[in-house]
Formats: structure tokens, sequence, C-alpha cells
């Protein structure tokens, strides 16, 4: 009796906390991708046409001897004994994973291969164990998105030389020249340089208008870390910004994180209690977006738009878009190809983007202007790191030996300056550009 | 009859164990039910498909079972760790901390040491210092519990964020290029890396757990330290009315929690992970808190709980992946287990008793 009356006890409680349960996983997503989107964890993403199609391009690339229609059976039939498996540090939370999420569904859903997500793992043996478990459930290529899991996927490339592993910002596989490890990136920065752009016109548009002096056009950055990723990243956006308003100058802090929404909406509100008169960002969540939008300074994102969750500041957001680099390497790992140890997207191959401005933000005439300064980055007519552009310690840059072969030793070896730039993204995928150049201030310590 | 409570609680003598144990299991036969009813509602994958996952995620491959022994392992060695220290009534929630902190001194060891003491030497320097450090960072709250009288909870709760800057700070000393990660180290020559055993790469951590909880359950039963500890734990003043010096034993044996954390922050930094990061310890701490308390701080009834954990937790992650959910998903559906477990432990202390049965059929016309 008692038993059965601690068991009804228990009954209603599960009854009472299933019905706060319930509610939870399905609001989440909403919730936190800040609006942009209502979709489901668990919802497909369905193919967008111009992706199949240019799945199909690329294919008749590869194979010039045969027609298109049975070329395209034959990579039917390769990619049927393809599995992809994909390990993400965060999940759609953050704004990084989320794209790199969006990105890998979009792929293998064009191509029609099977894929297996796996969310939260940290850069840790977590990272090997999960690459491992991707390989026992059949996986051939495995992808994972954070620079810290560079290590663990190493190891498992060591471990199971049959199954490709590419590795999203990584440095090391050109040094490593294991056949079945790749890194990739895109040269963001030019995507920087052009949301740069957008910038400044919003600076003039401010200026002119009166709300300040020229001389105060003092533009903020939260950075995750003091690397070359992001420096590469912050310096490229404010080239492109004083390549509109040359008076401008720029703090910069760092979270020292790439995920933690408070600390980030606290280094945005810090940027702009100094005076910043817009605000960009470098770290994942949404605090220096909704931080901006709450002072009503301009804000310019990186790796999504969130114009729903900030509709009055939101300008423009530059991206790295996965695809084109995702489609390519599980292609070629179907046909059997040797993939290359570095991949670099660039904005005439899809991967470098720029997502639609937010008019109701941005300077009239934004979106010409970068119509054009696009058009001559890919003329090649305008570089984004031209030493004309900006010195360091007051200097022109002649000669700069970066790290581009990170063997733990920290000391440069390559000279990347030539033909009157800084070579970003020549000599690895990743960036390494890591110069203060003057301008930019950093005010951590 | 209107003023009596339709049921009341009252404190129960203590159960015969087949009843508690009924009553636990029950609760957990209720939980994997709301927990497949939850899954199937908003998955619509049928309930023994769940159930199914959750083992999978567990036993699904040898691989996983390893997976499964070494978190199982690393989980119970925090909880045998904080152990000896709420048995004293000392609540020791900083292990998250001190794992860490006997992880750094691993990873500093073989940072500065590893290309220049030879491997024998090398290995049991890094065991010293895991211990002592761990030991030592325990030892600070434990001095200003047995001299001032401090709240140890905040203070060792405290100290737990201190220990996650600390290593914050040195990823950054050690990791130049600034990107806060320091990577595997010694990748190429692996000193200070613990042998393969059996090439199982988490047998060395399985074995050197399994001997702990030995250890310490017959430290804890059979030796006169245990005894003092418990007694500390019941009563203070007795404890000092029968001559057991209280502030002796609160150093003690809060050095000696400390140092099993650090051991368990060296398995994890020179026998699995070969790197240090603040998600290092990955709340384990603070789960190691339930493990002990569930197992009524038992150390043989610890191997259950953490299994219980370690099972739930993997099964949980399984069921994420499987059906493309959120990876929070699978906490929500731990999250529903441990409460009903923990809540099957007010049924365990507590009596319901209900109006008599009489009047209730009496008022039931209406």
């Amino acid at each position: 009796m008692k038993k059965l009356i601690a068991l009804a006890f228990v009954l209603i409680l599960a009854v009472g906390l299933f019905a706060g349960c319930a509610k939870k996983p399905a609001e989440q997503p909403a919730g936190q991708s800040g609006g942009q989107s209502a979709a489901q964890p668990a919802a497909d993403v369905k193919v967008p046409a111009p992706v199949a199609a240019a799945s199909d391009l690329e294919f008749e690339n590869d194979s010039a001897a045969a027609d298109a229609a049975a070329a395209k059976k034959d990579l039917a039939d390769v990619l049927a004994k393809v599995k992809v498996g994909f390990i993400f540090l965060h999940d759609e939370n953050s704004t990084y994973d989320k794209n790199f999420i969006e990105a890998a569904k979009s792929a293998c859903d064009s191509l029609g291969v099977p894929y297996v997500l796996r969310t939260n793992i940290p850069e840790g043996q977590e990272c090997y164990n999960a690459a491992a478990e991707l390989v026992d459930d059949g996986c051939n290529i495995i992808f994972a998105d954070s620079f810290g899991h560079e290590d663990f996927m190493i190891q498992a490339a060591k471990k199971f030389p049959n199954v490709q592993f590419c590795h999203a910002t990584g440095t090391k596989a050109h040094t490593e020249k294991l056949a079945n490890y790749h890194n990739a990136f895109a040269n963001i920065y030019e995507g920087r340089y052009l949301a740069g752009v957008a910038a400044g016109m919003k600076l003039n548009q401010m200026i002119e208008e009166g709300k300040f002096s020229a001389d105060e056009a003092l533009v903020g950055y939260v950075g995750a870390f003091p690397y070359a990723e992001v420096k590469s990243g912050y310096t490229s956006w404010f080239l492109g910004v004083r390549s509109i308003c040359p008076t401008a100058t720029m703090e910069v802090t760092f979270t020292n994180s790439w995920y933690d929404e408070a600390l980030e909406k606290e280094a945005a509100n810090t940027l702009i209690q100094r005076g910043c008169k817009l605000i960009s960002q470098h770290a994942d969540s949404m605090g220096a977006p909704t931080a901006c939008e709450t002072a009503g300074i301009p804000n310019v994102s990186y790796n999504g738009s969130t114009e729903a969750a900030c509709p009055n500041t939101y300008i423009v957001s530059s991206r790295i878009n996965w695809v084109p680099f995702m489609q390519t390497m599980i292609v070629d790992t179907a046909a059997g190809k040797r993939l290359a140890a570095d991949w670099t997207g660039t904005l005439a191959n899809g991967a470098v983007e720029l997502l639609p401005i937010n008019e109701k933000a941005a300077a009239p005439g934004t979106k010409e202007k970068v119509e054009e300064v696009k058009a001559a980055l890919i003329a090649g007519t305008v570089k984004v790191f031209d030493t004309d552009a900006f010195t360091v310690g007051g200097q022109k840059l002649s000669s700069y030996a970066a790290d581009i072969h990170d063997m733990g030793d920290y000391t440069g070896e390559t000279e990347v300056i030539s033909g009157g730039q800084f070579q970003e993204s020549i000599y690895r995928s990743a960036p390494a550009f890591d110069l203060n150049i003057d301008g930019i201030t950093i005010i951590d310590g | 009859m209107k003023g009596t409570p339709l049921f009341h609680i009252s404190k129960r003598a203590a159960l015969p164990w087949y009843q508690s144990w009924g009553i636990r299991l029950a609760a957990i036969i209720l939980a994997l039910a709301v927990c497949a009813l939850v899954t199937t509602l908003l998955t619509g994958v049928s309930p023994i498909g769940v159930y199914v996952t959750i083992i999978q995620g567990s036993f699904g491959t040898v691989r996983k079972f390893w997976v499964l022994l070494q978190e199982l392992a690393i989980l119970l060695c925090v909880s045998l760790a904080v152990t000896p220290a709420f048995k004293m009534r000392f609540w020791n929630i900083g292990g998250e901390g001190q794992v860490l902190i006997g992880g750094l001194a691993t990873a500093a060891c073989m940072f500065y040491l590893g290309n220049r003491l030879p491997g024998w030497l090398l290995i049991p320097v890094m065991i010293l210092a895991s211990l002592a450090a761990a030991g030592i960072w325990a030892l600070i709250p434990a001095i200003f519990k047995a001299k001032w009288n401090t709240n140890e909870t905040l203070f060792t709760l405290m100290m737990n964020y201190v220990a996650i800057q600390l290593v914050s700070y040195f990823c950054n000393v050690w990791d130049r290029k600034g990107s806060g990660i320091v990577g595997i180290i010694n990748p190429n020559t692996q000193a200070g890396w613990f042998p393969v055993l059996a090439g199982r790469e988490y047998l060395l951590n399985v074995i050197v757990v399994a001997v702990l909880t030995v250890a310490l359950y017959a430290y804890l039963r059979y030796t006169k330290h245990g005894y003092e500890l418990s007694v500390v734990g019941e009563s203070e003043r007795t404890a000092r009315y029968v001559g057991i010096k209280v502030e002796r034993v609160i150093l003690r044996t809060m050095l000696l929690s400390g140092a099993l954390c650090g051991v368990c922050g060296l398995l994890l930094v020179g026998g699995t992970d070969h790197t240090i990061s603040t998600t290092t310890a990955g709340g384990r701490g603070f789960t190691a808190v339930m493990v002990s308390w569930l197992a009524k701080f038992n150390p043989i009834f610890m191997v259950l709980t953490s299994f219980l954990l370690a099972f739930l937790s993997r099964g949980s992650s399984q069921i994420a992946q499987n059906f493309g959910l959120n990876h929070s998903f699978g906490d929500i559906l731990t999250g529903i287990i441990l409460f009903f477990i923990i809540g099957s432990e007010f049924f365990i202390n507590y009596r319901i008793s209900f109006r008599t049965g009489g009047e209730k059929e009496g008022g039931s016309n209406a």
C-alpha cells in the first residue's frame, strides 16, 4: 500500500515535470538564434537550387571526357558509398556553428549523401572519440569546425588512414603531410573588407548629419582571441572602414572565448562607453549585436544576419559559405581523388559572401558602393592588405616573416610581403596576418 | 473534519533494503517512461527505439563501451575524492577546481620538464606534482574552516573559479599564438604520456580507479582515520569529547580529498587528453556531488551510481545524435531521470498519511 501511494506521487511529479519539459526543446532554437530562423534543429534544410546546380557544374569540370548525363550517373554511384560525419564545437546558438551546421546539411542534401552531426564536442579527447565513433558508424569523410579540434583530428587521421579528415580554420595540414588530413579556410578578409566599406559609409553619413566630427570617428571591435585569425579579420574590416572614412580609428577588446554572451555584451558596452560610434565583432554569441541594438549603435556582424533581433542597428554581415568546400571534399573523396592539404575559398568561388544589406540601418548608396568595391577586389585592382594602405609603427611594411609553418616554434619563417601586399592565405588557407597596424588600439591591459 | 488536511507527511523509520530499492527501481522505470514519452512526442520515434538508442550509446560498439568505462572511471574518481570530506560533513564542492589544478600541475610538468627529464623520472614527478598541487588547493579552504570556521561550501565553490582562471591564464602563456588553446603537449616525443596497456588507451585509468575504490572503501570502513572522520561528521562535540583533534582531521581529510582529485586531473591530462583546457574537468566536480550523495557515501555503491550517470549521459547524447536533436535534449532527459531518482529518496525517508479511509469514503458522494 505504502509503495502504491509512493508510486502515485512519483507519477504526479512525472506529469508536472513533463508539462514543463515538453516545451523546452521547441522554444529554445527560436529564442536564442536571434529569431532569424524558427527552424527546429531536427528540421531538414532543403537544398537551394543554385547549390545543386553548382555541384553538377563542379562535376562536369572533373570529368571532361564523359558526357554530362553519364557522368552524373557515375557520380551518383560513387556518392552512394559516401557517408559524412561532422563535429561542431557548439550548436545552433553560436552564429559560427550555426553557419557551419546549415552548410553541412545543405551540402549533403544537395549531393544526396547521408550524414551524422555531432554538436557540442569540446576541444579535447572528446573530439578524437567523436571522430572515432563516426568512423565506426561508417563515415568516410569527417569535418570539424573549431580551431582547437585540430590536434585531435590529426590524431584520428593517423589512426584511420582510410578516412578523410577535413578541418576548418586549422594550420597544420601542410606541415603534417598526411594524405588524409586537410585544412580549409576562406579569404574572409575580402568579405570583412566589404563589410568595412558598408561601415565606413555609415560613419560618413553620421558625420554629415553632424552627430560627431570626423576626428571622433572611432569604431569598436569585440574579438575572441588575440591570434592571427581574429587579427586578420579586424584589420581587414578596419582597412575597409578607413578606405571610405579616412579619419576612422579603432579600439579592440578580446573576450578570450569563442562564445560567451555575457562577456561579449559587456565588452560591447565598454566600447560604447569609450565613445565608439559603430561596433563589429568576431565572437559567436548575440551579446555584442544586442548590446548595440539596446544602445542604438550601428553594428556589422559576422557569419550570419542578426537583422531579426537587431532591426534598427544591423547593417550587414560577411560570412564564409562552407558549402562549396564541403561539396568539393565530398565529391573528390567519393571519386577517390587525392585532396589538397589546404582549400581556400574566395569571393569568386562563392565561399566568401556578404549577406543582404539592411537598408533601414545602412547609409544610402551602400549597396552600390559595396558592389563596386567587390568588382574591384575580384579584378585585383583593389587589394585588402595593400602595403600602401597601412603602416606598422609608423613605417610602411616592406618585409615580414610570418609563422606559416605552425611547428610550435613561434618564429616566422616565410616572407609574405610581395607584389605590394601582404600575401594572406596564399601559403596556407588559415590567416597569418598578426601585425598590429597604426590606427588600431588594443584596450585590454 | 473540515480542518483535517488531505494528507500529512511524517518521517518514517528505516525501510528494509528491498523496499527502499523497490522505490528507487520504480522511480527509474517511471523516469524512463517519461523520457520515452517526451522523446516520442517530440520526434515521433517509438519508445522502444528510444531505449535501444540509450543502450546503443554505451554498448553499441566496443569503442563506445570503452568510452563508457572511461567516463565511469573518471567520474567515479572525482566522486571518491569528495566522499571522505562529505562523510565528515565538510561540503567540498570544489572538486572541479581541484581536478583542474591537478591537471594543470601535470601539464606544467609535461610542458616544462617533458624534454629535460627521462621518462622513468618524469612520470613520478608528474604524479607527485599533481597530488601535491590539488591537495594544497583543497587544504586552503580546510585551513580556513579549521581555524576560523569559514563556510566551506562557498569557499570551495569560489576556488573553482579561481582554478578555471588559472588554467585559462596558463593556456595563454603556453600558447603564444594567442588562440588560448594549448593543443596536444609533446605530440612527437610523447614525453609524460602514460603507457597504453594492452592496446586499450583507457585501461590504465580503469585499473587505477578500481584500486582506489577498494582502497577508499577500506580506508573509510576499517581504519582509525576513517572512523575519526565519521565521528567528526556525526558530531564535532562528541569528537572533541573523545579526544579526536578535530582540526587535524579536517586538514588531513581535505588533503586526501584534494589529492584524489589530483589523481583524476593526472589521469585526464597524462593518461587520455594530453592537453589542458578550462573544460578538462567537464563539470564532473559537480556531478560527483550527486554520485557520492546518491550512493550514501559508500564507494562500492558509487560504482553503480557513476555507472548510471555515465550510461545516461552517453545514451542521451546518442539520442540527440540519432534523432538530429540539439545536444541539450540529452541533458533534459538526464535531468528528468535524476529528478526522479532524487525524488524517490523523499518517499524512502518520509511517509505520506492520508485521511483515514472511512472519512474518505464518506465524503465521496459529491
